[in-house]
């Protein structure tokens, strides 16, 4: 298959048109040297042999069973009505909105989503997404530098740790201290924050599933001057607090959780949500309402002042495409799930979270985390993580994050409920657990 | 609902927004029920939030109608053509779609021995990218073009620092017809940016080029084909040049789809190639992202890739974090993953010949709608066979906006316009291999309609155009006093 549309009748009346020979004679410009090189490339393929060829790829995976993974992506519910109004046509095949006349739908939609990102974190200004929750953390710790004009990052370890490591990549090229704050007990402490800070970075629920005091924390920024930064899932704002509520300045994170399928992990979409101040100093995209020439209401990019189109190398950041069709996505989610609905998925998570804990806890299992905690939380395995995750998995259940060694909390994993979770799939996985650990203490005693 | 914001496809309203159609009570989804619990106990009552966001209360059909309007309100690939310049808006195959689906619902931390499907085709798709390219290693990491750019420049980076030559490097050149991204990626690395001029050819001027290069250089960032559409003849020249004096090859790979399988960057002397898999590889644009924007090296520079990449081992394939020179994490995960399912899909369609036949209709197209612009009046930038895009401009005293704006009523996208900023009213014009000669034809004909219409009547341009969904916008009040939300009649 090509999807061309050429005939060579087509060939030869466009070559005839043109005034040249062949096809090769169009890429004469090319030096000698470069031209045909040999691509070891498969042979092209027709629609059933490439669609039986990727069957065959997906059956080497599993997804179906009980599914208690997190860690920064969760299976959630999303109604049909979602993919099916997203993934029209006009919206996946269409470009950025720079004709804002013919792109009202997406430039609509987009206001729509930033309204709704504002409403959720509680804070004014959202911007038309970015690619990810953790190179929004990355743009939001940049954006406090510029803003402060200080150089110091101060980060908790309750940051996902791939978000610390993407923070840290993008701060490389800058005379920046990075600096992070280890836990206590699962839960940021409260420090002294000095006066040379940007900002503080601090997530809530955090990667082990504890509830930080975000008030405290930011009163503790702000007391110093820097800006407090607040990495939150946007699901669990329907319950939780929010970070206009408790002073952040920025609102970041991932939006997966309000309607994006796992995708192995992307796509998803970052957000970024900030107070009036920082407008100016926002990355990325920006949509507006303003009045056509007839005095209707539109939309358009706006304050493009910021971007790289415009000011190259004096921009904000470099972002060009954002990740607007799975912010898209979200938008038509919320709409659909609407109040009542956004507070049962997370009502159901919560809930599914804390019968889980208390189950693993009758049977004689650690978990570290809380009392209080939302869907997600750390429990004590008996074997390396990685291996209760390949045994669970050996039993058609799908659990266990690892938690990574240096919180050093030994061998430990993250659990994580949805509203998806049933009373059957938390039967399942504490009797696996238990019989694995059961197993496992023999095998050490007779050892 | 008050009668200004009725709308039922009525065109003297404002269109309502999804705030502007709820009503408190109503619903569409219905997730599975959850009883009301004590949430103090369970979440900290200090942690609880008070006072609910407001999200839209609407019926199943409301919605529907409201997303489907909007569309409608849409141009897109599937319904206009949409020649923009560098942006390569080629058909995307519906079978992508089917692809990305069988995938969609693996979890990035699930057991890597339950997802060998899943590592498989991103190893294979490496390997793909880095024969396409001429490069020998791939990260499938960054999220976007301007993403891949950040991460081929950090590499660069690293690399000179592990030299010793971090501070002595300094300096990044771009052509003066680059992207915007480039110097925008450059400068958020710190390097400070050095713009050489083109030539009367539209190629890099040689001896510009030689004047900026020297040993305080660390990289030059290229376009080949370049954004006018013309290919650096004087390449190899160029490599030689900026590898003499230590300067690392950077390829903005936007334009790709000229060349596939009639020359490689790689072997052009490129040491870093990033790609954009929602240009040339067939993965949506969807209005402004996801794109995808995996970077190849040469094997000097593999050490300094993201983490991970996926690697094949006896036992099957998994993900390798063993970098240690790594400059670390680009984003979450993998990379957008379901996006990497649709280009693979697409490479295997194709395969090796029909990538090939890609290049060579992309710019059959781009030259045969050069000659049709021309013809009916349009001045071509640098009239030469080009590759798969050119640049023109509107005939003396005609505005290239107000041209792309009377477009819009005949239902053809502009050209990108206003780009380069070297031609003064450019309109660069990349038609894509996937539209017929019929389309171009067309396209042409319309353009020369509108020229006619406004000898006829110089006002009709200016006010263009007349038929859309909403007329030209008020862009100075939009920044002025921004509104950038809804606000709710309570506030």
């Amino acid at each position: 298959m090509n999807y061309l549309p050429h005939t060579l009748r087509d060939i030869d009346k466009a070559l005839k048109v043109i005034g040249v020979a062949s096809l090769e004679e169009l890429f004469a410009d090319i030096p000698a040297a470069l031209r045909k090189p040999e691509m070891d490339l498969p042979q092209g393929m027709d629609e059933v042999a490439l669609m039986r060829h990727l069957r065959e790829l997906a059956k080497k995976n599993t997804v179906s069973g009980p599914n208690f993974l997190g860690g920064g992506a969760q299976r959630h519910f999303i109604p049909a009505v979602t993919p099916h109004l997203s993934m029209q046509s006009e919206f996946v095949t269409a470009y950025t909105p720079y004709q804002a006349e013919v792109a009202q739908g997406i430039l609509q939609a987009t206001f729509e989503y930033q309204t709704l990102m504002s409403e959720l974190t509680a804070l004014p200004i959202s911007n038309a997404s970015m690619y990810d929750g953790a190179s929004s953390v990355a743009e939001a710790a940049l954006l406090a530098m510029r803003a402060t004009r200080r150089n110091k990052v101060v980060v908790s370890q309750g940051v996902h740790p791939e978000t610390r490591e993407v923070l840290a990549t993008y701060l490389q090229a800058f005379e920046t201290s990075l600096v992070e704050l280890p836990l206590q007990d699962l839960v940021t402490p409260e420090v002294a924050v000095t006066g040379d800070t940007a900002c503080v970075i601090v997530q809530n629920p955090n990667f082990l599933g504890s509830l930080e005091p975000m008030l405290a924390l930011a009163q503790a920024a702000h007391n110093a001057g820097a800006l407090f930064v607040a990495v939150v899932d946007p699901l669990s704002l329907a319950l939780l607090h929010a970070p206009g509520h408790y002073g952040a300045d920025i609102a970041v994170g991932d939006g997966q959780t309000i309607g994006n399928p796992l995708n192995f992990g992307g796509p998803s979409f970052g957000f970024m949500v900030v107070t009036e101040t920082l407008l100016r100093q926002l990355p990325g995209r920006l949509v507006g309402q303003t009045t056509d020439i007839d005095s209707k209401r539109a939309f358009v990019l706006t304050l493009q002042a910021r971007e790289q189109h415009i000011r190259r190398s004096k921009a904000k950041s470099n972002i060009c495409s954002n990740h607007q069709l799975t912010a898209l996505m979200a938008a038509i989610n919320l709409a659909a799930l609407g109040p009542q609905g956004l507070r049962e998925l997370a009502l159901g998570s919560v809930k599914a979270a804390h019968h889980l804990a208390e189950s693993l806890q009758a049977v004689g299992l650690e978990v570290l985390t809380g009392p209080k905690f939302f869907n997600e939380f750390v429990l004590r395995s008996s074997l390396p993580p990685r291996q209760l995750r390949r045994e669970l998995a050996g039993q058609g259940i799908h659990a266990g994050v690892p938690v990574p060694a240096d919180y050093g909390l030994g061998d430990t994993v993250i659990l994580s409920t949805t509203e998806l979770t049933t009373a059957k799939d938390i039967d399942m996985l504490v009797s696996a657990i238990k019989q694995i650990t059961r197993d496992r203490a023999l095998e050490v005693s007779h050892g | 609902m008050d009668d200004k914001k009725f709308a039922l496809g009525s065109s003297n309203h404002d269109f309502p927004l999804i705030f502007e159609r709820s009503q408190a009570g109503r619903r569409a989804a219905q997730p599975p029920k959850a009883d009301e619990v004590d949430l103090g106990e369970l979440l900290g009552a200090e942690n609880l939030r008070q006072t609910a966001a407001r999200l839209p209360e609407v019926s199943e059909l409301d919605l529907v109608r409201h997303f489907t309007q909007l569309a409608q309100r849409q141009f897109s690939i599937d319904g206009n053509f949409y020649p923009l310049g560098s942006c390569t808006m080629k058909y995307n195959p519906k079978v992508n779609e089917e692809a990305a689906k069988l995938f969609s619902e693996l979890h990035p931390y699930q057991d890597p021995a339950t997802a060998q499907g899943a590592l498989e085709l991103l190893y294979n798709l490496q390997d793909y990218l880095g024969e396409i390219t001429g490069m020998d290693a791939v990260s499938l990491q960054p999220a976007a073009g301007a993403h891949g750019e950040l991460t081929g420049i950090l590499i660069i980076r690293a690399f000179h620092q592990a030299n010793g030559e971090g501070e002595q490097r300094r300096v990044v050149i771009v052509p003066d017809g680059a992207h915007g991204t480039n110097p925008a990626t450059a400068a958020m690395v710190g390097y400070e940016v050095v713009e050489v001029a083109s030539d009367k050819n539209g190629e890099v001027d040689l001896s510009a080029f030689k004047e900026a290069l020297g040993p305080h250089v660390a990289a030059v960032m290229l376009t080949n084909p370049n954004t006018v559409g013309v290919f650096e003849t004087n390449i190899l020249e160029i490599s030689r040049l900026a590898h003499e004096v230590g300067a690392q090859l950077y390829y903005d790979g936007a334009n790709l789809n000229a060349v596939m399988g009639y020359a490689r960057p790689g072997d052009m002397g490129f040491d870093v190639v990033h790609l954009n898999l929602h240009k040339t590889f067939t993965t949506p644009h969807g209005g402004g992202g996801p794109g995808t924007g995996p970077v190849g090296v040469k094997a000097h520079l593999r050490d300094f890739l993201p983490v991970p990449l996926v690697k094949k081992e006896a036992e099957g394939f998994s993900f390798d974090y063993d970098l240690p020179r790594s400059i670390g994490r680009m984003r979450s995960f993998y990379g957008n993953f379901g996006n990497l399912v649709r280009a693979y899909t697409y490479i295997r369609a194709l395969g090796k010949e029909g990538l090939k036949q890609v290049s060579a209709m992309a710019v059959l197209n781009a030259n045969y709608l050069r000659i049709k612009m021309k013809e009916i009046g349009f001045n071509i930038a640098f009239d030469r066979i080009n590759m798969h895009e050119f640049v023109a401009q509107p005939p003396a005293g005609l505005k290239t906006l107000d041209i792309a704006k009377a477009l819009l009523d005949y239902g053809a996208h502009p050209m990108t316009v206003y780009f380069p900023l070297i031609v003064k009213e450019a309109m660069m014009v990349e038609p894509t291999e996937t539209e017929s000669l019929e389309t171009l034809d067309q396209y042409a004909d319309i353009l020369s309609e509108i020229l006619k219409r406004a000898e006829n009547d110089p006002d009709y341009l200016a006010q263009a155009p007349y038929h859309t969904p909403v007329r030209r916008l008020d862009e100075v009040k939009a920044a002025r006093k921004p509104v950038l939300r809804y606000s709710f009649s309570t506030d």
